[in-house]
This record gives structure tokens, sequence and C-alpha cells, in this order.
């Protein structure tokens, strides 16, 4: 059978080993001060609902904001709130965080637990119950999930994807918890369907993670549901990348994939769903591949978040060495920090902690046009030309070569022999531009 | 609490294990066995001239970015295949000093001067051979000798100018000299199999990709239906395996610099090859074309790259969004 695959693209060593170790979990410290920032997804940031001295049961929400586009913020502890202060989040933005000392007892607020049998609602409450559990999109950006299921009128859907694609090198996260947890997949993948009586789903999965492709298969009973093996590589499953792949359907420039009919879901966000309606619990914690050569114990772990970084690692055993480099988020992608003093947010995905060796960068060069940069974009752009434009900062000819189609994957920099940085040059210019539309 | 400061860098963290360096390496194996080949049949004679262009290359490259104050970057060996490309297309009974003119003209005038590495709007060593050839056109025309193996039967005539006399016609012993290189010619030019060969391991470690080599032959191939003497496909075949076109196919369309990035870009850049050196063997003064082909289509490759570009994924159709 012939695999469907992107267009160019890369194959960098995947590096996923951790991918044979189960997912292991662990409890914050006692007496921990967990960070709650407000800022945690796309959207308005949230506003503290509670005050100094409070006292928090898990789960209970502790920030919200009345705008749509914003998805509520829950504790992942029992405990008291003990500031409420401006913190930096790991995506890089300055807002106020509530923290929390963390008692140790992990008493449930009475509103969780309550399963809640989603076939007796109305759209707008199955939608409205969401928006409470704080879900968003797990993928990394962190869209809020109500949005993204609630298309504006003259939208129709008629596939659903979920994207299991796990492209990035490291990350095994989405697939450990395919091997572990296929039964709350389907069904919540039932519950996107019942939204969309008129789609199908198409499950994407990299055809690296074999087992977890017949195991959905052997889980799916449903003829809406099929389960699309992919070919293995990056960016398989940014979104633009994915829909083309899985459907033939390319979204027009700037656009999304509503308006080629489908929406694309993260399977760990439709975990999330299986978990808000069927044991009533809010969006508390991730699946993390911990990884890299300074780790001693590398794996995948599921994290409550609030929890700083540094916990972390003395939580899973410590580190072998002092990292060169630390990433949230894959290497692709990731975004590198100073610190390791950061909570955990939605939309932290995983946690390389990497030597110098490992990703060492030489310095750059002058680009001498051998044309790889082209050969690999998955979108079609120069960014040779790009990178040309944006040091001279000839800004309109940066967009007439479509600069601002860019995904910002990577995979330019990545085979780049000169080293060039093509991906930060090009990039900032991107972000300037979007910044001042 | 004092903590490390870690590495902070924009993405993407990991970079492939390519390089210039390693770009460079490959070319030169992929050279090392027509090089070899040119040794073998034209003596210590070829040696000497493959010594001397590559030690004027280097020299020339690291005086210049010495008195420039730049950083010396002979080391990551492009100067070495500039030297070497420019030896392989030089007669091998040249006076010894004469690829010393062609490699400063090569690395001085045409790549340093604007810039160095990647800055070459021509090929340098195709542009060293054109000045000597301007300047010292009766050596470089004469100076081939006859391979050292030959039977009584070959002469110092490359089959070029055999070609050019019109009324030769190539038997299968002729072919058979020609792959191997048993024939006159420019040092690296003759071995066609050896020439191949390196162009496969180009292209199997994916320093090249097909687009150039394959337009630029192929064109070539068709535009021997306009040979005034009427198409004979043995006639074709012989032409395509003679001369420096295999060698410019593989080795010299393809320099990076100075080759258009798109495939599409590639495919007409090759093309363009292709036709201007037929247009050159069957009706210009010169029995051979490829060279001035190649340094004519790279002043279109600026033009090329403007024009020519991919189709971005999720483009409206009928161009700009």
């Amino acid at each position: 059978m012939r695999i469907a695959s992107m267009r160019r693209g890369i194959h960098p060593p995947e590096c996923k080993e951790t991918a044979l170790i189960p997912i292991k979990y662990f409890y914050p410290r006692n007496g921990a001060s967990m960070v709650y920032p407000m800022v945690q997804h796309i959207g308005a940031p949230c506003e503290p609902i509670v005050k100094v001295g409070d006292s928090v049961k898990v789960g209970q929400k502790v920030g919200d904001s009345e705008a749509y586009v914003s998805s509520p913020i829950h504790t992942t502890v029992s405990g008291t709130v003990t500031d409420i202060r401006t913190v930096i989040t790991p995506t890089g933005k300055r807002c106020a965080a509530v923290v929390i000392e963390n008692d140790g007892k992990y008493q449930d607020h009475p509103t969780c637990n309550q399963s809640i049998d989603y076939k007796t609602l109305p759209r707008e409450a199955i939608l409205a119950h969401i928006r409470e559990c704080g879900i968003v999109g797990m993928g990394g950006a962190g869209f809020p999930t109500h949005v993204k299921l609630n298309p504006p009128p003259g939208k129709d859907i008629d596939t659903v994807i979920v994207n299991a694609a796990e492209c990035e090198p490291y990350l095994t996260n989405d697939h450990r918890v395919m091997l572990e947890e296929p039964k709350r997949i389907i069904p919540g993948i039932e519950i996107l369907l019942h939204l969309f009586p008129e789609a199908r789903c198409i499950i994407a999965i990299e055809d690296n993670k074999r087992d977890a492709i017949e195991l959905l298969r052997k889980m799916t009973d449903s003829p809406k549901i099929t389960v699309v093996p992919m070919k293995t590589k990056y960016p398989q499953g940014a979104e633009k990348q994915l829909v083309h792949t899985c459907l033939k359907r390319e979204i027009p420039g700037g656009g999304l994939p509503m308006d080629v009919k489908c929406i694309v879901q993260n399977v760990d966000t439709v975990i999330s769903l299986h978990r808000a309606f069927f044991r009533g619990r809010p969006l508390m914690r991730k699946i993390m591949t911990i990884a890299g050569g300074a780790v001693r114990n590398p794996g995948n772990y599921k994290v409550r978040f609030g929890m700083s970084y540094r916990d972390i690692i003395e939580a899973i055993g410590g580190l072998l060495c002092e990292p060169y480099k630390v990433i949230i988020g894959g290497p692709m992608m990731g975004v590198s920090h100073y610190t390791l003093d950061i909570p955990v947010i939605k939309t932290s995905s995983a946690f390389l902690l990497f030597t110098e060796k490992e990703c060492k960068v030489p310095p750059e060069r002058d680009c001498f046009r051998c044309g790889k940069c082209v050969e690999h974009c998955p979108v079609g752009l120069m960014p040779l030309e790009l990178d040309k434009f944006a040091v001279a900062d000839q800004i309109e000819r940066f967009t007439a070569f479509n600069g601002m189609d860019c995904i910002e994957c990577g995979c330019c920099a990545y085979v780049c022999p000169a080293k060039r940085h093509l991906t930060q040059s090009i990039s900032t210019v991107r972000r300037e531009l979007l910044q001042n539309r | 609490m004092e903590s490390p400061r870690y590495t902070v860098t924009s993405t993407p963290h990991i970079r492939s294990s390519n390089s210039i360096d390693k770009t460079m390496r490959l070319v030169l194996l992929a050279l090392s066995p027509a090089a070899v080949m040119g040794v073998f049949f034209f003596g210590v004679r070829a040696l000497l001239i493959i010594v001397i262009s590559v030690a004027s290359a280097v020299l020339f490259e690291a005086g210049y970015q010495k008195l420039t104050r730049r950083p010396v970057t002979v080391t990551d060996g492009s100067a070495i295949v500039t030297g070497l490309l420019l030896a392989m297309i030089l007669p091998p009974a040249l006076p010894l000093w004469m690829p010393i003119v062609g490699a400063f003209a090569a690395i001085v005038l045409v790549k340093q001067l604007f810039g160095g590495l990647g800055h070459n709007f021509i090929n340098p060593a195709l542009a060293g051979r054109a000045i000597i050839m301007a300047a010292y056109a009766l050596p470089m025309t004469t100076a081939f000798i006859a391979p050292r193996i030959g039977v009584d039967t070959i002469t110092s005539a490359t089959p070029l100018l055999l070609l050019e006399s019109g009324d030769f016609y190539p038997q299968a012993s002729d072919f058979v000299a020609l792959l191997i290189g048993n024939v006159g010619g420019s040092i690296g030019e003759t071995a066609a199999i050896a020439i191949l060969a390196g162009g496969i391991f180009l292209l199997a470690t994916k320093v090249i990709t097909w687009h150039i080599p394959v337009s630029f032959i192929v064109s070539a191939g068709v535009m021997m239906v306009f040979d005034p003497g009427g198409f004979s496909g043995v006639l074709a075949a012989y032409h395509l395996l003679a001369g420096g076109l295999l060698l410019g196919a593989f080795f010299m369309a393809t320099d990076y610099p100075t080759s258009p990035v798109t495939p599409m870009g590639k495919i007409i850049f090759g093309a363009g090859c292709g036709v201007i050196t037929m247009v050159i063997r069957l009706y210009g003064g010169y029995p051979e074309g490829v060279g001035y082909a190649i340094l004519l289509m790279n002043l279109t490759v600026p033009l090329i790259d403007r024009y020519v570009r991919p189709r971005i994924l999720g483009a409206r159709k009928g161009g700009a969004k």
C-alpha cells in the first residue's frame, strides 16, 4: 500500500528511544509553590478569581475571563493561595500568576469527578463544558478547543483529523498515550463526531508508530473512523501539511483548516475531552517527553501544570551533567530557556535537556546557493532569498517572495550546509510584520 | 538561588551534519576517478598540471584572504575543487605556468573580488580556462597529446576535432576508447565512464539533483537533429560522450553559486546549456562549446531564479494571493 506523505520536508534522526518506556506519574512535592500564569493559551488573558489566603482544592478554577476566545485555568493541587504576582511564561509573555502552596492532600473540588452524558446535552452546553474544563489544543499552540469546535455559520465540517503525527524528533508522548490509553481516544473522538454528525474522522499517525496504528485499528469498529498511516517526515504534523497529506486539500494562505471543511485536533486534546466528560476532570496535566543527554532517566511523564521545571528534574532523578541548552518543546520548534525556574503550562510540550554535543551549531558562513533549503521547504518558499531580503531589510521583496507563508518549521536551517540561521531571520521579519498588521 | 544560565537561541536547535567542507570533499571524491584516468593516459605531465593548478588556486585564495584581512577559508576545500576542475579542462601538454594564470583568474578575479565562496556569478574554473584561451589560443588548441597506451591509429587529434573535420564516422572501437578515455583531449574530460561514475556518486550522495545533467545531456542530444550533415544516432551518441559535455553537465553546470536553485529553473538552465553547446559545436568556429555554453547560461541565473519559483502550498490559482 502506498503511504500518504507530505511534499519535501526532512527526516532528521528520530531519537525516539523513550517510546519504549511506559508513562510514569509523580506528584508535586508537598509544600511546593505551584505557579499558574494567567496566559496559557491563545486568546484573552485570564484574571485571577482567588485571593491571597484562599484555600483551594484540586480542579478549582483560579483564573477566568469574560472573553469568548479564552479558557479558564484550574489549580492542580489543593492548598493555599500564597501570592499573586507577575511572572514570565515559558512562551516569553509577561502576565499575572496565581501561586499556590501545595498541601499534599490532593482534595478534589466538588465540581470535579462528575461524569456528564454529552449525548443528552445541546451543542451549546457541550461547548460550554469544554470551556469550563479549560481545554485548549495540546499540540503546542494552545488554541481554546471550544472555539475551534464552533466554526462560524457557513463553514461546514466534513472531516475531523486527529493529529498523532508526532513528527518532531525525540517526542514520544503521543505515541505512548496511544499505546496506553486507546480506550479513551475512541470515545473522545465520538464526542467530536457527536458535535459534527456529518463528519468522518481520520486518525493520522506517522508510520514509525506501527504498534499504535495497529492497536487503534483494532479498537475502531466505527466506519466513520479511519486510521491513516503517513510517511515519517518532518513537519508532517504541521496543520497545512497534515491536511494536504490526508485529504489532498490545500488550506489557502492565511487560512484555517475549517476553510477546507476540516478540523484538526491533537490526540492528547481528544483524551482531555474524554476526561472532561467521562470523569469530570478539567485540564490539569500534560504528558511530557523528557529527554536529552543531560537527563538521568529520560521517558514520558504525566506532569501537573504549575510545577516548576526545576522540581520536575528533581522528581525524575536528576541530571547526569549540567545541560548546555534547555528546550521546552521539540528540537525543531521548541523554545530554549536560560533558567529552570519556570512553571509548566498548558502549551508546554516536551522538555529537552541537551548537552553541548547534541545541539552545538557551527558558525554561520555565506550562502553558496546549494538550494537545499528550497529542496526541503514544505511550503515551497525560497528561504535563501528570504534570508537575504530579511538581512537587507527589503520588506517588499520579502512579502513578494511569500515570506508571510513561512510556518517556521526550521527545515531550511536544519539542512543548510553553510549553517545559516535562515529560520531565525525569516521569522524575525515575519513576526514584526504580523505585529504591525 | 544562583543557577547557571543556559544557552538561548532561535529554532531549530538541531542541525544536519551536512556542511560546506563535507560537500567539497564529496565533489573531490567524485572528481578523482576522472582525474586518475587522465594521469594514467597522459602521464606525469598531466599530474604536474593538476598539482600546479590546485596549489596555485589554494595559494591565491589564502593569499588574497590574508592580504584583505579576511578569515582564511582554504580548508573548506572549495579552492581545491576549483583548481582541480580547472586542470581537468586543460590540455595535458600546456606550458606548466599557464595553469597559474588560469587559477589567478578563477580565484582572484572571478571568485574573491566578488565576495568569495558563493558570490561568483560565473563558474570560476570555466572562466579561468576562457581567459587562458583568450590569451594563449595556440597552445590551448594544440597542446593535446596522444594517450600513452594508444595503439598506432590513435593520434593526438581530439574526438571533437575529428567530428569537426566532417568525414569521420565512429566505429565500435572508437566508442570503447571514448568510454575509458583512451583518446586525445583535456586531462579530465576523456574518460566518460569515470566521469559518469563520479556523476552518479554525486547524485547518490545528494550533492546534486538530476535536473541539470539530465536536461543538459537530453537537450544536447535533441539538438543533433539540426546537424547540417543530417541526424545520425551514432554521431549523436559520440557527441554526447566526447569532449567536455559529461564533465560539464555533472560537475560544471551544477556548480551551486552559478546555477538556479529551483527544480524547474535547473531544467531550463540545463536545457539552455545543451542547446548552446550544440549550436557552437555544429555551427560555430570552435570544435567545443560546453564551456562557453555554461558561462553564458550562468549569466541568466539571477533572472531564472527571480521568475521560476516553486508553487506555494495553499497559493490561490492565478498567482498572487
